[in-house]
């Protein structure tokens, strides 16, 4: 990067009025009309005309598979995903291989993430060792490496013992961590393969119930106000869900929920072709838990949008549905798919998206340096989109190394245009420029 | 229609097509040679994932019957797990030309990815695939209530449908692919269908298929019926609390001695009981009850054979029939 910076001209800031915005030295230099030659000087030009402007979306909820499982993702790949599709930070899920349950694997995907320079890889730690649900990891020691870890999740798996969870959700406070819950009761769900219901009736695939995801959200609730801790609910799916954590907030207890791309869009209708690029887990569920979902999401019950991006090589999903994994590719899909179900539909507007992408989500993680507003002095994580763009989703032109998008073939509007990660972009012209070198800058 | 995958897209004319076409195939079982040349020089494979003795024989002596080159594949285990996967497995027999694939498989929509995936070009027969369908044992149980039925009525069977007749199915309908297909191509047929079962045993979401459901079999029985299917239970339910114990089991949703004595008290003396085997005889079903006049238990098993040279020879023919069937392959749905 050029220390003359970049200017940004004419974009809409969070779809409002128009502005033109100087990017120099990692932050926002000059925000305003008509910026002066003088205060531009030598800055490379972007039309932003028609173009939105928003800070960098930040994933709460990203499966890098590094280490591990480099088959199906890499930090590098997951991270130029990342960028495409309009972030400027994730982070990166514990289930790794090893787990990330120690102060070394969190530092090691935290310093792969530096490396690759895409967006701030922020690694979430296990909760318990080896998410094997029987013993504490070591919450302390991650917090206190250079990964700086503030989330802890045992993601995939639900923490289902009530005083492991407890205790978790007590130890964590002394390092202003929070738990987040994959809710899901494992032996309601054994073998589960599907949302229980007329589908699963029809199909003769095993159910997984409603009630496994609320009755654990219920319970978490409790032991979060019984012991005056901060939850974060994972992808939340039922409709049911939904109602429990609104009582909990208007009970004043600190509960933060998500909610995924593909449980905004998809039903478990789509389960009827049997296609396992539908298998995932929370399961795709009903009409009205999509619409509860959508309502939530505009009301700020469920504060923010995580991907779940959930990468898979293909012989993981082509094979018998029963046999297949769970999960599905959502890092360069989600800004389309929330414009699609929550802007397109008037239940939120740009400055919504903004809060929901990247203000709460960076809130929640501890990111200081993301998720602000498009101010002067503010660092440069910025999104420029195109929300008049539309585009068909093709898996096997995207940069994430899984191929099991559930959005392929199907049109959708918004594109990114360009992303600037400290400064810096990586994304222009809606393609993969550069990354950021840290301390070369 | 190239597949057979499930009754639920099976249209009545397509059902009727098959019943009467069975009807022919029966008559060169009772001949001295039983063999007809129509499928001479076609190769149908038998891709078994999960053992089941009875209906490959079944489909074996079918496509004999009709003089097709028959290949057994037994490719017991899952396919991620061990060895060798669906995919290549299909495009094995692709490779060696396969025109038509029986498939039984212990994962439910697997027949439904082999047909649509694209790996293969036969004809795919699903032969039970998990806990979703079983299309072929529906057919022959229909094609065994239809000859019943007819035979009450004084008329033929060709061409006729079940209209009026009132089936119960009795039983694990949670996990059985028998009782989804019957219930589907029953509801086709113009058959009145209460599946009867415990609570546990009756998956969530029931209420929006063809039919009534009730817990209580002897209430069921006083209703009034034609035809009684019991279903077995599976030995790994027995222990997993759907119920108290099989003693339990026998007593409230058995077919048991006191209820064969009931058919009589009731004056039902036409109603007949069907089982498609193999049976647990002190379990879902007496003795007495399965060796009774009324059991087709071994009826079922000679028109299972009937019914599957049917649907081989239509399939491979091409002699079936478009008609508008639903769609099988939702699109996306967007729901706002």
């Amino acid at each position: 990067m050029t220390s003359s910076g970049y200017l940004i001209r004419s974009a809409s800031l969070l779809g409002k009025e128009t502005a033109d915005i100087l990017v120099r030295d990692g932050v926002i230099a000059a925000v305003g009309q008509d910026l002066s030659a003088e205060i531009v000087g030598q800055a490379t030009v972007i039309d932003a005309t028609n173009l939105v402007a928003l800070p960098g979306m930040v994933d709460l909820h990203t499966h890098l598979r590094e280490p591990g499982r480099e088959d199906a993702e890499t930090v590098e790949t997951g991270t130029r995903a990342a960028a495409l599709g309009g972030f400027t930070a994730v982070h990166a899920m514990a289930n790794s291989s090893p787990v990330a349950d120690t102060a070394g694997v969190v530092e090691q995907v935290y310093t792969l993430g530096r490396e690759s320079g895409w967006v701030d890889v922020r690694p979430v730690g296990a909760v318990t060792v080896g998410l094997a649900g029987a013993q504490l990891a070591e919450l302390g020691a991650m917090a206190d490496s250079r990964a700086r870890v503030r989330v802890f999740s045992d993601d995939g798996i639900c923490v289902s013992d009530p005083v492991l969870m407890r205790r978790a959700l007590e130890y964590v406070k002394a390092f202003d961590g929070v738990i987040a819950q994959h809710a899901q009761e494992p032996r309601l769900t054994e073998g589960a393969q599907m949302n229980e219901g007329e589908v699963s009736a029809d199909l003769g695939l095993a159910g997984w119930p409603a009630v496994a995801e609320e009755s654990i959200i219920a319970r978490d609730v409790l032991l979060a106000q019984h012991v005056g801790s901060r939850l974060h609910v994972c992808h939340v799916s039922t409709a049911g869900s939904v109602e429990i954590i609104r009582w909990a907030k208007e009970r004043g207890i600190s509960v933060t929920a998500e909610v995924t791309p593909h449980h905004l869009l998809l039903t478990e209708e789509l389960v009827r072709s049997y296609n396992p690029v539908y298998k995932v887990n929370p399961p795709l569920r009903a009409d009205a838990d999509v619409h509860a979902l959508r309502a939530a999401l505009a009301d700020g019950t469920i504060d923010i949008v995580g991907t779940d991006h959930a990468p898979h090589p293909s012989e993981a999903k082509e094979c018998e549905w029963a046999a297949a994994a769970m999960g599905m590719t959502g890092l360069e899909t989600a800004l389309s798919v929330v414009q699609e179900t929550m802007i397109e539909t008037n239940l939120m507007t740009w400055a919504d998206f903004a809060r929901v992408t990247s203000t709460t989500p960076a809130q929640i993680g501890q990111l200081a340096d993301q998720g602000r507003p498009l101010e002067v002095g503010e660092p440069a994580n910025i999104v420029l989109v195109d929300p008049a763009a539309r585009w068909t989703v093709d898996p096997s032109a995207m940069a994430t190394k899984g191929r099991n998008s559930p959005f392929a073939g199907l049109q959708l509007p918004g594109k990114v245009i360009a992303t600037f990660f400290n400064g810096h972009p990586t994304v222009l012209s809606g393609m993969l420029n550069t990354p950021y070198r840290h301390g070369a800058n | 229609m190239r597949h057979l995958l499930s009754t639920e897209q099976l249209s009545l004319e397509n059902a009727i097509q098959i019943l009467d076409t069975a009807q022919e195939m029966s008559a060169v079982g009772e001949r001295e040679i039983k063999k007809l040349p129509a499928l001479r020089g076609r190769t149908v494979v038998n891709l078994f994932f999960e053992d089941s003795t009875r209906t490959r024989i079944s489909f074996e002596a079918a496509a004999k019957r009709l003089s097709a080159d028959v290949i057994n594949f037994s490719a017991k285990g899952s396919s991620v797990s061990k060895g060798e996967s669906l995919k290549d497995t299909a495009q094995t027999l692709e490779a060696m030309s396969a025109d038509a694939v029986v498939i039984r498989h212990w994962a439910s929509g697997a027949p439904a990815q082999l047909a649509n995936s694209g790996w293969i070009d036969a004809a795919v027969i699903n032969a039970g695939d998990g806990t979703h369908a079983h299309p072929t044992q529906a057919l022959l149980d229909a094609f065994t209530m239809r000859a019943h039925w007819a035979k009450l009525a004084g008329t033929s069977s060709v061409g006729a449908d079940l209209s009026g007749m009132r089936v119960i199915i009795v039983g694990d309908v949670l996990h059985s692919r028998v009782a989804r297909s019957n219930v589907w191509l029953l509801r086709t047929l113009g058959a009145h269908v209460t599946l009867v079962a415990p609570p546990t045993l009756l998956p969530v979401g029931i209420e929006h298929w063809p039919c009534e459901v009730s817990y209580d079999l002897d209430a069921a029985l006083e209703k009034g019926v034609d035809a009684v299917m019991m279903l077995r239970v599976q030995a790994e339910r027995m222990n997993a609390s759907f119920f108290p114990s099989t003693r339990e089991y026998a007593r409230r949703w058995g077919f048991d001695d006191s209820r064969l004595a009931k058919l009589d008290a009731l004056n039902l003396k036409d109603t007949i009981i069907m089982h498609p085997g193999p049976m647990n005889r002190g379990l879902e079903i007496s003795s007495a009850a399965a060796d009774s006049p009324r059991s087709t238990v071994l009826a079922q098993v000679r028109n299972g054979v009937s019914v599957r040279m049917a649907t081989l020879y239509l399939l491979l023919s091409g002699e079936m029939r478009q008609s508008h069937a639903p769609s099988p392959l939702p699109s996306v749905k967007d729901p706002s």
